[in-house]
């Protein structure tokens, strides 16, 4: 069969999307990319849902992870691909293998439980790689200015905190742009990155 | 072999069940170590007809370029058993993948420019 090794290998590239389980990771994945998220592991699981940040999860030693991804085209030889890191803190072993080559990150963070971005936060910054906090507007939720979580977190002032709608394209897109603004910020100074992402 | 044996599995557990790396034969270490989720995979060469099941689905679902996390979940299995999968059949010369080495800034820039315009 001839021509089969011809076949033109697009590019491919990854941003990783983080935060605490059920800040919305699914739905900012979803809003933007032009497939349904898919998930590798669907039937495993669906055996933890409701599971979760419950006790006796334990019971399920042999269960896998599922590992949401969007795509999105970006011109026919260009494809951006959204992870979405596990939410559970049990999987946070996995996050080496998601962000090993990644673009930068998108941590999402509900002010509500703000706390649970901390693993995020912590892993991305002692990492050295890119991020951006995006503030999910719950309804319900009190609305914080977003200088009010940059210092909760103790941020340093160069990281990008921006309110957002995991529900809405535009939103999606604006969060994605910063991002790639400040990966080109990060990579365009002087000072270069460790090697800390190379194993 | 059937299903009468009696398995160290849950009762309710779906009869079909196959520990995951029992296809791999029991390795879970893939050949290759730079495989990515987004590492793009593609069929090259005459396929092997003496492929078998995961593999030769894998190979199929590769005609076209392919991500290993894609892969993974069209051919249900978990990434780790797809890795392993995919890099004895990169050495097996049925795949090609290709990694790129750090993007250059100006991509960097077009990347932006297009996530922009999404």
């Amino acid at each position: 069969m001839s021509g089969r090794s011809d076949k033109i290998v697009p590019l491919a590239v990854k941003i990783v999307v983080s935060g605490g389980l059920g800040v919305g990771k699914t739905t900012f994945i979803g809003a933007i990319s032009e497939i349904e998220p898919l998930d590798t592991e669907a039937a495993i699981t669906q055996v933890s849902v409701g599971v979760d940040s419950l006790v006796g999860v334990e019971a399920k030693t042999t269960t896998t992870v599922a590992l949401d991804f969007g795509r999105i085209t970006l011109d026919p030889t260009m494809t951006l691909y959204l992870f979405g890191t596990p939410g559970q803190d049990r999987f946070s072993f996995l996050w080496d293998d998601l962000v090993e080559g990644a673009l930068g990150t998108v941590v999402l963070v509900d002010t509500r439980r703000i706390e649970d971005c901390f693993p995020a936060v912590d892993y991305f910054e002692s990492q050295g790689a890119p991020f951006v906090l995006a503030v999910n507007r719950f309804d319900g939720a009190d609305r914080f200015d977003v200088e009010e979580v940059r210092e909760a977190l103790g941020l340093s002032a160069d990281v990008p905190v921006l309110e957002c709608d995991a529900r809405s394209r535009d939103s999606v897109r604006d969060v994605l742009g910063a991002l790639m603004d400040r990966v080109i910020g990060v990579r365009a100074t002087p000072r270069r990155r460790t090697a800390a992402l190379t194993r | 072999m059937n299903g009468e044996q009696s398995r160290d599995v849950e009762p309710d557990e779906d009869a079909t069940f196959v520990r995951p790396f029992i296809i791999t034969g029991g390795r879970s270490e893939p050949l290759q170590a730079d495989l990515r989720l987004e590492t793009l995979v593609v069929a090259v060469g005459v396929p092997d007809p003496s492929l078998a099941f995961e593999r030769r689905h894998i190979v199929a679902v590769c005609e076209r370029p392919t991500t290993v996390a894609e892969v993974a979940h069209r051919v249900g299995v978990p990434l780790g058993v797809a890795k392993v999968l995919i890099s004895d059949l990169v050495v097996a010369g049925q795949l090609a993948c290709r990694q790129p080495a750090e993007l250059p800034l100006p991509m960097l820039e077009r990347i932006r420019d297009h996530v922009r315009a999404l």
